[in-house]
């Protein structure tokens, strides 16, 4: 039987293996983590013809160049990615939302991500990981998962087994829409900022910081003023939650973030939006939106359809 | 008891226990977390016991919140303390290349750094809970005197091991992370085992916590 594996070549910047994410753990500090934008997660094991719950390699800015040896296989990338596949002296481009078949000693190369920070790669088969606390999700920051909870180095080998042997063709049409506006709930911390803050937190645009990434996403703008207390006694965060502290200036608490926190919370990002706001590159504006519970509950309902009707079409 | 659950966002509840922080509390939100694992409520994907609040998380493709509050309202809450309770000693350098804030926290409580040093070694704490990363546990009382805020912009990266302290709390470090506590001191002492599925954290909510200062020598020598 032939092995079938591929070698890291160049890593990429934060390459991780991700899945569905760990649950019922943030009593002891461990976040969900899992893929940052699920949809796409989902799409690309779809396309690939894989179980949902497969982990996949999730890449950010630039992604990774591997090299395949063993059996025909299928992949697929999903997010808005630019990259080639080479076929001994043929160069590919690939498009995403579409199957590619990768023979013995075929390379691809994720070059980079287009004006969005993640990218998917799927293999049509199962990855020879171990899992921690029944997920595959790296959370570099704790050193937790597959991989000995590291992002993919370079001259690694990783095997993969239980190849479809029914690799069809798979493509859809699907373009990733960049948002600006994302819509929040107030937090329970709302009334812990001035008139003027509250306001500016409506009203002006923020920048996406360098300084963010897997575990969160900072802000900076106009500073917004806390009337009552820069610090409340520390409680539980979940993804999505804004925190203020006192410098003003907002932080996102994205899939690898910190289970409890001291920061006033000024809103939540609905879940309907996160797909879109961990996409969001350094240096892209934001506007928040006030929605109430009802409208992100069926804000939410809408984006499961949409998702459930993108893979329906696969 | 729960003064009152209100959304924190549109896939958590909040349930607030009230304003202050004490051991009676904190046991009752405890004792909450405790009844509502063990009912493996539907959609229910986190609980985030703290101080005095205590955070259901849950999907919201399987349950919504207004469901959810329902059911927690009417949930029977066991009265057992099951909180198996332990002794543990810390070791503490505070040599300076580990006190990162002890000059800024000199300045603010107007104290010696030998004087807020006495006074940290020689208490016990209680811990309240475990979080914000793997393992890290938030132990109290500091006295009064030793009460400060948070940093204004939190570090990027907090060193592992590392000893903060903020308002009445104190905490530990468990790995390399982002975080604003003040920080007086490190441990060579793994708090957290990764490797370990079952009881991976060295310290759980309702341990007894004492802190012992060890040399710089020592710290180099801990893990020999």
């Amino acid at each position: 039987m032939i092995k079938n594996y591929f070698e890291v070549v160049r890593a990429g910047i934060n390459t991780t293996f991700q899945d569905q994410g760990r649950k019922n753990l943030y009593h002891i500090g461990i976040p969900f983590s899992g893929a940052m934008d699920n949809r796409n997660y989902l799409l690309a094991n779809k396309l690939v013809g894989n179980k949902s719950d497969l982990s996949v390699l999730e890449f950010a800015y630039q992604g990774p160049l591997l090299k395949y040896f063993g059996d025909k296989i299928n992949i697929a990338i999903t997010g808005d990615v630019n990259f080639t596949i080479k076929k001994n002296n043929d160069l590919i481009n690939g498009n995403c939302y579409e199957t590619f078949s990768l023979e013995n000693g075929n390379e691809i190369d994720i070059t980079s991500t287009n004006r969005s920070v993640y990218g998917y790669l799927a293999f049509s088969g199962e990855f020879d990981l171990k899992s921690q606390w029944s997920s595959y999700s790296v959370n570099t920051k704790a050193n937790i998962g597959s991989n000995d909870g590291k992002k993919l180095q370079v001259n690694q080998k990783i095997n993969i087994f239980k190849i479809n042997q029914n690799l069809k063709d798979k493509k859809l049409n699907y373009i990733n829409t960049k948002i600006e506006n994302i819509r929040v709930i107030k937090g329970t911390n709302f009334h812990y900022f001035s008139d003027q803050g509250k306001k500016i937190f409506f009203e002006k645009e923020f920048i996406v910081s360098k300084l963010s990434d897997r575990m969160g996403m900072r802000l900076e703008g106009s500073k917004i003023e806390n009337i009552i207390n820069t610090n409340i006694k520390s409680e539980g965060l979940i993804k999505g939650v804004i925190q203020v502290p006192a410098d003003g200036n907002p932080i996102i608490m994205l899939s690898d973030h910190g289970t409890i926190g001291g920061y006033p919370k000024i809103g939540v990002v609905i879940s309907a939006d996160y797909d879109k706001l961990v996409q969001l590159i350094p240096g892209s504006k934001i506007k928040f939106k006030e929605v109430e519970l009802s409208s992100a509950e069926t804000l939410f309902r809408l984006y499961v359809l949409e998702t459930q009707n993108l893979i329906s079409q696969i | 008891m729960i003064k009152n659950i209100s959304n924190l966002g549109d896939a958590a509840l909040y349930c607030d226990f009230g304003k202050e922080v004490n051991k009676d509390i904190n046991s009752q939100v405890i004792r909450y977390f405790k009844s509502i694992q063990k009912e493996n409520i539907t959609g229910v994907n986190n609980l985030t016991p703290s101080y005095n609040k205590l955070i259901v998380s849950f999907d919201l493709r399987k349950t919504n919140f207004k469901d959810l509050k329902k059911l927690i309202e009417n949930l029977e809450i066991n009265n057992i303390d099951d909180l198996k309770s332990k002794k543990i000693e810390i070791p503490v350098c505070c040599d300076e290349n580990f006190s990162l804030d002890i000059k800024r926290l000199e300045e603010k409580l107007k104290a010696s750094k030998e004087k807020l040093f006495d006074n940290f070694f020689n208490k016990e704490f209680f811990c309240y809970m475990t979080g914000f990363i793997a393992g890290m546990p938030f132990l109290g009382d500091l006295d009064e005197n030793m009460r400060v805020k948070r940093l204004e912009t939190p570090r990027v990266k907090v060193p592992k091991g590392s000893i903060g302290i903020t308002e009445q709390f104190t905490n530990i470090y468990t790995y390399e992370s982002p975080g604003g506590w003040n920080i007086i001191g490190n441990t060579p002492l793994s708090i957290f085992d990764s490797s370990k599925e079952v009881d991976p954290n060295l310290i759980n909510p309702g341990d007894v916590i004492t802190f012992k200062r060890i040399t710089k020598d020592q710290y180099k020598n801990y893990n020999d």
